[in-house]
């Protein structure tokens, strides 16, 4: 059914067609949307047999999680930036007890200095957590993705991680196709775990394991994640079978057919960049876009292909490997080794820093002309910067740094080029 | 003249010991039937009250339940010595996650099943959390209040032995004060941990105002028994905070594991009673509280108030702290009672 929703409320929408049977929230912006609505379709009544807990953190919210993962229940749960952090311990235990649990993650930028607004900091900064990493670039790739999600994690008894632009998407109305229930349930069987806690057949779970199988038990995680390359791909068609929509995949590709320049993003920005595209094709140039959407597995074989004719690459990221460059870039760069590729790594949109059309195509077109730096930062105030530094320099007791470059800047709300 | 009622030691009571007790009676340990939930096996050291405490409660709890019970256990000694995988001592569905979370975990699988019931695909599985004193009192301190607070259908049960053990026995927030670990060395102007810190977290479930919170001690296993069967026949929140001494931890001899925890409770140091909904209910009165120094003297953490020039002040300070629980939780039987 096409409907004009937030996009939060068309995860909600989403998740609750999956059948969840235990839901846990603990409110961070800019997710918080997505679990109001779950609680209100529980305690409603219109999605039964459902528990819905409001936890006291997000540490707690894992741990529920997987507490009821671990006893056979289909769990969901949604966080954001500080809330992520704050749950790691339980996140990479999750992966680690291989608890196919699905969690979104409204992508928010890391503090400090505390911002609300969107980057991919959060999730990527548990890039080797061992959880799948899906990432969605407009709502209904979000609202997809998440029933997909339920099926990869529970076929392969691994977490999955849906990310979606935080306030981009989380709080953008547009228009989605909700899907019917029948058509969710024709695509998504029933939970059927591998383990589980029955008195009924006794098992103990979480022992400690030492050097003697620790490396078989580790590398067991990464042959699923070598699973789900193949498992991601055909769940795309199957998904397209019943639901008629090409969703999810390990990657896409638009206009990278005879492209000298090839972009690669993650999440709305592909959006954008994609405009951006359309009119330096119309000006006659050659450049096209690649869109990693499995961020964890990380389609290698899929980026060397989809680079293979092409001169140059730019990895546009709203990330920052702080003391070395980009996140995505470096992966991008393992897959394409040996290629003899010319590759540019730029940090964007950091803590919700506006990308525009205009500062893509004037790097777009640098980056065709080989001037860009091998790691740029796109739209840095440099003025900002150096006065900092500068103070910096002339007195010790400079002060609290991101304050004073406020006041420098002197505005006070979000800057929009 | 008024008639003043003679009892006997042992009549009316269960110190008699089984044989003399109908089957009915007899303890669920003293039941060959028993679960042996923790079995033999498993690498405590020689005499761990947790072990003792463990065995004893969860059997309990399986024998309330019809053996319909999964455990979460926190990190610290009893996970540790109970699973070197691949051997399990647990014959229950038992799972470990973190230090800090068993409490978040049981809330977990309390919902899960709750769930599954609903929709009949399972029965009426009930939920046990277990930690340490640091995986309790602590670290886990965040998850249990939460646990406490929405009144979540789970029982945990804290084993406090007083210090991080399983780390190399470091000072906790149940650590008492003077007493010696790793990280409150008998050194400087205050040897041992120092007074005037620590939390007791009874009486901090009972402030959440749960349907139950009770403390008991290895050193009474009808007690104990009893606290957790009753545990069992409630819903939402239940703590049971139980004294385990540590023979590694405390420097006592192994064989005097039962005896410590029985001076801890007859000195007025471990206040054993129970509550519900934030009233105490009952206690286990002292008959004749014994000096501090009885439970003080045997433990090696204590050594250094026990020199050449013993710290006479410091012993007076937890005397007090024990005159002050018998006080508070009015511990000392009256005449007639025992
Ligand atoms: C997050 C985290 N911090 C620290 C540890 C190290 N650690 C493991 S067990 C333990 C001590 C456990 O103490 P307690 O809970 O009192 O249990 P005990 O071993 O005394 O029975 C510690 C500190 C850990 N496993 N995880
Ligand atoms: S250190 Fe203490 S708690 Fe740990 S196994 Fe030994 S006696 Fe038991
Ligand atoms: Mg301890």
């Amino acid at each position: 059914m096409l409907k004009q929703t937030e996009g939060s409320h068309a995860v909600a929408e989403a998740v609750a067609l999956c059948r969840p049977e235990v839901i846990c929230a603990y409110p961070i912006s800019p997710q918080t949307h997505i679990v109001e609505g779950l609680g209100e379709m529980v305690k409603s009544g219109d999605l039964k047999d459902c528990e819905f807990i409001n936890v006291e953190s997000e540490f707690a919210a894992m741990s529920v999680a997987i507490g009821s993962s671990a006893t056979g229940a289909r769990t969901y749960t949604a966080t954001a930036s500080q809330g992520l952090l704050f749950m790691v311990e339980a996140v990479y235990n999750a992966s680690g007890l291989g608890l196919p649990i699905v969690m979104t993650v409204a992508n928010r930028a890391i503090g400090a200095p505390i911002n609300i607004w969107n980057d991919h900091s959060d999730s990527l900064s548990q890039r080797d957590c061992g959880w799948i990493q899906l990432f969605a670039e407009t709502n209904q790739e979000a609202l997809d993705l998440h029933i997909q999600a339920f099926k990869l994690a529970e076929e392969l008894s691994l977490p999955v991680m849906v990310c979606m632009d935080g306030f981009i998407l989380t709080h953008a109305y547009e228009r989605v196709d909700i899907p019917t229930q029948e058509q969710v349930d024709a695509f998504l069987p029933p939970y059927e775990p591998r383990q589980v806690l029955d008195p009924a057949e006794p098992v103990s779970i979480g022992a400690m394991v030492g050097p003697e199988a620790f490396m078989e038990v580790r590398y067991l995680a990464h042959a699923k994640q070598m699973q789900a390359l193949e498992r991601i791909p055909q769940m795309a068609e199957e998904f397209q079978a019943v639901f008629g929509r090409a969703i999810g995949g390990l990657t896409h590709s638009y206009r990278t057919d005879d492209a000298d320049t090839i972009v690669i993003a993650m999440g709305s920005v592909l959006g954008t960049i994609k405009d951006v595209v359309d009119e330096m094709r119309d000006a006659g140039e050659k450049i096209g876009v690649l869109g990693i959407t499995s961020f964890r597995p990380f389609p290698i074989a899929a980026v060397a292909a989809a680079l293979k004719h092409c001169k140059r690459f730019v990895v546009l990221e709203k990330s920052l490997a702080v003391g070395s460059g980009g996140i995505v870039a470096t992966d991008v760069r393992m897959a394409v080794t040996g290629m003899g590729l010319k590759g540019y790594t730029v940090v964007a949109g950091l803590g919700g820093r506006a990308i525009t059309k205009k500062s893509l195509h004037a790097l777009f077109a640098k980056a065709g002309r080989g001037e860009l730096e091998p790691v740029t930062f796109l739209d840095l105030d440099w003025q900002v910067v150096n006065r900092q530094l500068e103070r910096e320099r002339q007195t010790r007791r400079s002060g609290p740094a991101a304050e004073s470059m406020l006041r420098d800047v002197g505005t006070v709300a979000s800057k929009i080029a | 003249m008024s008639l003043q009622p003679v009892k006997f030691y042992q009549t009316g009571t269960f110190t008699v010991g089984n044989r003399l007790l109908a089957p009915e009676e007899r303890s669920v340990q003293a039941n060959m039937q028993r679960t042996s939930s923790l079995n033999s096996g498993h690498r405590a050291c020689q005499g761990c009250g947790e072990a003792l405490g463990a065995r004893y409660a969860i059997d309990a709890a399986m024998n309330a339940t019809n053996r319909q019970l999964i455990a979460a256990n926190a990190t610290g000694c009893l996970e540790v010595f109970s699973t070197p995988y691949p051997e399990t001592s647990w014959q229950i569905p038992w799972i470990h996650s973190l230090f800090g979370n068993a409490a978040a975990v049981a809330t977990g699988i309390a919902a899960a099943i709750k769930v599954k019931k609903q929709k009949g695909q399972g029965g009426d599985v009930r939920v046990v959390a277990q930690g340490g004193d640091g995986g309790t009192t602590d670290i886990g301190f965040g998850c249990l209040s939460g646990m406490f607070e929405r009144n979540d259908d789970v029982l945990y049960i804290c084993y406090d032995n007083g210090g991080y053990m399983n780390t190399g026995v470091q000072r906790s927030s149940a650590t008492p004060p003077a007493a010696r670990t790793a990280t409150t060395m008998p050194l400087g102007p205050e040897p041992g941990n120092v007074f005037d810190q620590g939390k007791f977290v009874p009486a901090i479930a009972m402030a959440h105002e749960i349907p139950y919170v009770a403390t008991a001690t290895v050193a009474d296993l009808r007690d104990l028994e009893y606290k957790v069967t009753k545990a069992m026949g409630i819903r939402g929140a239940r703590y049971i905070h139980i004294l385990v001494p540590c023979p590694l931890g405390w420097g006592t001899a192994s064989h005097d594991t039962i005896r410590m925890a029985r001076l801890a409770k007859e000195t007025g140091i471990f206040p054993v009673f129970e509550a519900e909904y934030g009233e105490v209910k009952s206690v286990l009165a002292i008959r004749r509280p014994l000096p501090v120094e009885e439970y003080l003297r045997p433990q090696k953490r204590y050594a250094h108030l026990f020199g050449k020039s013993p710290a006479v002040a410091t012993i007076a300070r937890i005397q007090a702290l024990a005159d002050k629980n018998i006080r508070k939780y009015r511990l000392q039987a009256r005449q007639g009672e025992h």
